[in-house]
């Protein structure tokens, strides 16, 4: 079953992908084998698709570096609750098709290692005998989602999600 | 009910009245790629089927790890060139400075104007009043394809510094006392709309840069300085590019520049932000002057101020790198490069350096740095341990002479 890997609050980008392992300085097949390298030696080698990743406050925070979050995304992440986002970081998520969740009370109760599944399309988490329901992101950032990354929404449509 | 600065920048290229919450699209003036995102960049648009719409329109500009430090850059960088040649984009390659820098320099940031880079401190344009705003390589791909992206308007945080700047206060302060005042969360999303009054009009365009460079450390989307001053002597700037006096704010802070005295940001977060005599004394095994936050002739100047006649303390690395070609170049016309280097500085190619720890200047397990650049995050630098305490260009100058972190006041008497 999948599991959680909990970190605190301002989880920054250096944190997630220390810049000195870009995939420009690294080469791009073996990035994201360095995702939380110095906080987490541990941590890309037993990341499971389908583990939640639960952050604190202002997560992400940082550089503009799309990599640190793409490295989370060749892992196999599908979704974070953290309990606020820094602005670039979420755009970023969005853009990858990573799913971006709010919810501050939730990330309280959940601890390192728990069990659970994500039901992420109708926002539905579950502990045990546990449910926790994760408010939606936004409509227009759902409705790229949709469509599995805004790449794949504008390849197809032409045009930017409620434009 | 008036309209912000943003808004007002927003609502111009909309070609419609928009306020904070609302979605626009909009054309966009430049798309600034660095080295470091190139390659995501160009698998993206690869991934879109499209070319740069607008070749003049996207800028390349190799600084992030320039000169290249192995095989793995050396050919991402010949790629860029390669890239940019056949797409017609211009291309500033290495030895041409940090980015923000030379969009300034280069006038393809200007007053009103949209930049996005793919860089978080591309606030920075926002010191001449342009709205510029850091992206990752999707993002920054899509509006390279389209001429366009998505925005949603910013709320907007109003930062009123009055008067001139203390004696031995420096912009740098200004700024970190701002990232202090405002935590590094407390303008997420959110303009920074930064006055300046009552003397405060006097701060300089390398000063304005500074102040809207650190914004993004709270978290914003952009940091907008009202035009005034140099500014209005370098640009021409449009007369509908202010706020209205009956704009909104979700909120108002004010500083005041007289009574600044000497921040230090302490490791690991920016918003550490304490006054030098804190921590007067720590001992430091590098200092870095240099980046698009002050790596400026002006920075420069003062540095060669407190080093002029003294040596770099014994055991003590000091880099310093400046933000662009001109800026060495003008270094090395008016003596100050002879300065720093009599008094044993080190300098490096124009670019961004050791900033975020991948050549020219890394820590060991450790150290301790004093950085005039904008981040102090943990393993920014080097090591995960290493620290990182970010300060004016003249508490670097002044720590690199004692070994220990102290201001250009203390040294007075003990080594001059």
């Amino acid at each position: 079953m999948p599991r959680v890997w909990k970190f605190g609050d301002s989880i920054n980008t250096d944190d997630i992908l220390p810049g000195k392992y870009a995939p420009f300085m690294v080469g791009e097949d073996r990035f994201h084998t360095y995702a939380f390298a110095h906080l987490r030696p541990e941590f890309a080698a037993g990341f499971r698709p389908g583990d939640l990743l639960v952050l604190g406050r202002n997560a992400g925070l940082g550089s503009s570096r799309e990599y640190a979050p793409e490295a989370l995304r060749r892992l196999g992440l599908e979704a974070i609750v953290a309990k606020s986002y820094a602005r670039i970081f979420y755009r970023n998520l969005v853009n990858l098709g990573i799913v971006p969740f709010e919810a501050p009370e939730v990330v309280d109760v959940l601890q390192d290692g728990d069990q659970v599944e994500l039901d992420i399309a109708q926002g539905i988490l579950r502990r045990g005998a546990e449910t926790y329901r994760l408010r939606p992101p936004p409509a227009f950032l759902l409705e790229a989602l949709r469509e599995g990354s805004i790449l794949a929404y504008y390849r197809k449509h032409g045009r930017f999600p409620g434009e | 009910m008036g309209l912000t600065l943003a808004e007002k920048i927003l609502s111009r290229r909309a070609g419609r009245e928009v306020r904070a919450g609302e979605l626009v699209v909009v054309e966009v003036d430049q798309v600034m790629v660095v080295d470091s995102i190139a390659g995501s960049f160009f698998r993206r648009l690869e991934q879109l089927g499209a070319a740069p719409r607008y070749p003049e329109k996207v800028t390349i500009v190799i600084d992030h790890v320039a000169p290249a430090a192995n095989v793995e850059v050396a050919k991402a960088q010949k790629e860029i060139r390669e890239w940019g040649r056949r797409h017609g984009c211009r291309v500033f390659d290495v030895g041409r400075g940090v980015c923000h820098q030379v969009l300034i320099e280069e006038r393809l940031a200007l007053p009103g104007g949209i930049v996005l880079g793919s860089d978080s401190h591309s606030t920075t344009y926002g010191g001449i009043g342009c709205f510029g705003t850091g992206m990752g390589a999707t993002d920054i791909a899509l509006a390279a394809a389209s001429g366009r992206t998505w925005l949603r308007v910013p709320e907007t945080v109003k930062v009123t510094f009055r008067g001139r700047l203390a004696p031995g206060a420096t912009a740098k302060d200004a700024a970190l006392e701002m990232v202090r005042v405002l935590t590094a969360d407390g303008a997420t999303y959110m303009s920074v709309e930064i006055h300046l009054a009552d003397g405060a009009e006097s701060l300089t365009r390398s000063q304005r840069l500074t102040l809207a460079n650190l914004t993004v450390e709270a978290g914003a989307k952009c940091g907008l300085v009202v035009p005034s001053g140099e500014v209005l002597e370098l640009y021409q700037v449009p007369g509908w590019l202010y706020p209205d006096p009956d704009a909104v704010y979700a909120r108002e802070v004010e500083i005041d520049l007289s009574t600044l005295t000497p921040r230090v940001s302490v490791p690991f977060y920016v918003d550490n932000v304490e006054e030098v005599a804190r921590v007067k004394g720590k001992r430091v095994d590098q200092v870095f002057v240099g980046t698009c936050t002050n790596g400026r002739l002006d920075d420069l100047h003062q540095v060669a101020e407190v080093l002029k006649g003294r040596r770099v303390a014994p055991g003590v690395r000091m880099l310093i790198i400046p933000a662009s070609s001109e800026v060495l170049e003008a270094a090395a016309a008016d003596g100050t490069l002879l300065t720093l280097l009599q008094a044993g500085a080190t300098i490096g190619t124009p670019g961004c350096g050791p900033c975020m720890g991948r050549h020219q200047g890394v820590l060991a397990p450790g150290e301790v740095c004093v950085s005039t650049s904008n981040r102090n995050f943990r393993g920014r630098m080097g090591a995960p341990d290493a620290e990182i305490y970010l300060a004016s260009p003249r508490v670097a100058a002044a720590t690199a002479v004692a070994g220990y972190i102290t201001t250009p006041e203390e040294l007075e008497g003990v080594h001059a």
